[in-house]
């Protein structure tokens, strides 16, 4: 018999990111202060609260997405896996291939549907064409788009709507087979329909990874989460589940929040 | 009069204005375009791509002065375009921390309206005495010297309208900074910086002042580059002010020529931009 066998199944859950102290600031403006959460591993964690509170601030942390502008600056440390991301020695683009991002605009790149996924893919991976092509299939029905694309992958990504074009940036943030996604507001510029088919998407998605989503929407909050932080003016108000914040809020802020009567 | 009627009226009266001055400009080009053509059309024919510039009293064409502009262009072109496109790459993309960014943008800016004939004297000074004697070679290098700002200019400014949405993109899939230039801004604005060029090319092709101190002028064909070489903008100063009616000719289909070519190499820019700008 194997020892491991014999242990008791874990049953606390992992987390995935861990935020400690975090600060935050653009240029002399503080953003984020004293941030302190844990974000488990494999649940889809939803930040809401109005805007300017710093929820996408927080989200552009998790991939160090801020260090491209010199002006934005974090101090603390947020440890994916245990291991500090905002330490001097972090390759920033290894760090980005483990932790993928989608934004609230959709941003295909001017090039077919297919280099669109072979992009990302190209950076890490030497793969044949075929197996190239097999990725660009499982990445484009992990999101849900094959079936409307599967006859037209040499033509422009541009050429899609706006909904296509959001789930083919998700099959390209997939397609790295990144562990976490940061979802910026991924549905806030698409209609109703095409949002449905994002949160089914984001519904599948996290049984194999760390989903973040930052929203305006709180009953989109409330579908797709399994855990809602509050956030305003640069704190962190309240976090847990999901049900909770939204039924039985801790704070009085939270509570205002999400009844509409503030915000 | 309510206010709604004396809009109107305001309206109507700026539309009319502006219509007016709109053909008054169409008149003047409508009118030079007209001379152009009734003088120079007489001029073309064969002979004028097939024979080499005549002595005075006998006829001929325009063939080394073509040929001259042709391969002057084209290196000044070749030479000017790579360095133009990177400098442009280097302010749009990298240009947004430190100094070196304004103070060439500041230079490329003065280089851009600078007079060409200032051009063709700095050649003269640093090539030509060199060397010592006038050049092809010369020639392109100060046709160069104007393409790059040009070029600077516009690719800057094509890659501006690439939204940082994109490039954001780009980076968060882990791609290096370079990866992120040449795959994906650049490609997004190639249109853009194509027509440039093109535009480049077009305001090269009728330049004489910086030919005057460095390709100068050759009355013969030559392909040697390091040698004196006939162009168009010079032979047509050259004919024009001679007192020969053959050489009348020629001068007005020469000109002619240019315009049509560079009116050809405009229209070119402006449908291959149309076709291409819809992506964004």
């Amino acid at each position: 018999m194997n020892a491991a066998v014999l242990q008791p199944v874990e049953q606390a859950l992992t987390q995935k990111i861990q935020v400690k102290d975090l600060n935050f600031y653009y240029g002399k403006f503080q953003a984020l202060k004293n941030i302190n959460l844990d974000i488990p591993d494999r649940k889809v964690t939803a930040f809401i609260g109005p805007s300017g509170c710093g929820k996408s601030t927080l989200l552009r942390t998790f991939n160090r997405m801020y260090a491209l502008y010199p002006n934005q600056e974090a101090k603390g440390e947020i440890l994916l896996d245990g291991e500090n991301i905002l330490g001097p020695g972090q390759d920033l683009n290894r760090l980005r291939a483990k932790v993928g991002m989608v934004f609230q605009k959709p941003t295909p790149f001017p090039m077919s549907i297919h280099d669109n996924i072979a992009f990302g893919v190209r950076l890490y991976e030497s793969l044949s064409p075929r197996e190239m092509d097999e990725r660009v299939e499982w990445a484009l029905r992990k999101a849900a788009l094959w079936d409307e694309v599967k006859g037209k992958l040499r033509q422009s990504g541009t050429s899609l709507s706006g909904g296509q074009q959001q789930r083919l940036c998700i099959a390209r943030a997939i397609a790295v087979r990144p562990e976490v996604l940061l979802l910026d507001e991924p549905a806030s510029a698409l209609d109703p329909i095409s949002t449905g088919r994002i949160e089914e998407l984001v519904h599948e998605l996290k049984a194999d990874y760390t989903i973040v989503i930052v929203t305006h929407n709180m009953q989109q909050a409330a579908r797709v989460s399994d855990y809602t932080a509050y956030m305003y003016l640069g704190d962190l108000v309240e976090f847990g589940v999901t049900d909770e914040v939204f039924i039985k809020p801790k704070k009085k802020e939270t509570e205002d929040y999400i009844t509409g009567r503030f915000g | 009069m309510d206010l709604y009627t004396r809009r109107l009226l305001i309206n109507r009266f700026n539309l009319v204005v502006s219509l007016f001055t709109m053909l008054f400009g169409l008149f003047w080009l409508g009118w030079i375009l007209f001379t152009l053509f009734k003088a120079g059309l007489g001029g073309f024919s064969a002979k004028l791509f097939l024979e080499m510039t005549p002595p005075p009293g006998s006829d001929g064409g325009l063939l080394n002065a073509i040929m001259g502009s042709l391969s002057m262009g084209a290196a000044g072109t070749l030479l000017g375009t790579p360095v133009g496109i990177m400098a442009g790459i280097y302010l749009a993309e990298f240009g947004s921390r430190g100094w070196l960014a304004p103070v060439t943008r500041f230079i490329s800016d003065i280089l851009l309206s600078a007079p060409s004939i200032v051009v063709g004297l700095f050649i003269y000074e640093a090539y030509v005495v060199w060397v010592g004697h006038f050049s092809g070679w010369a020639g392109a290098f100060a046709l160069a010297l104007i393409v790059v700002p040009v070029v600077i200019r516009t690719t800057e400014n094509m890659l501006r309208l690439v939204p940082d949405s994109l490039r954001e993109a780009a980076a968060a899939l882990g791609a290096p900074q370079w990866k992120v230039i040449v795959l994906v801004t650049v490609r997004a604005a190639k249109a853009g910086i194509i027509t440039g060029i093109l535009l480049a090319i077009a305001r090269i092709s009728g330049e004489t002042a910086p030919l005057l101190f460095t390709a100068l002028n050759n009355q013969f064909w030559t392909s040697n580059m390091n040698a004196p070489m006939a162009n168009l903008p010079m032979v047509i100063f050259q004919f024009a002010m001679s007192p020969y009616e053959e050489w009348h000719k020629l001068a007005w289909a020469g000109a002619l020529l240019i315009t049509l070519s560079v009116l050809a190499l405009n229209v070119f820019a402006r449908v291959f931009f149309r076709n291409r700008t819809a992506t964004y």
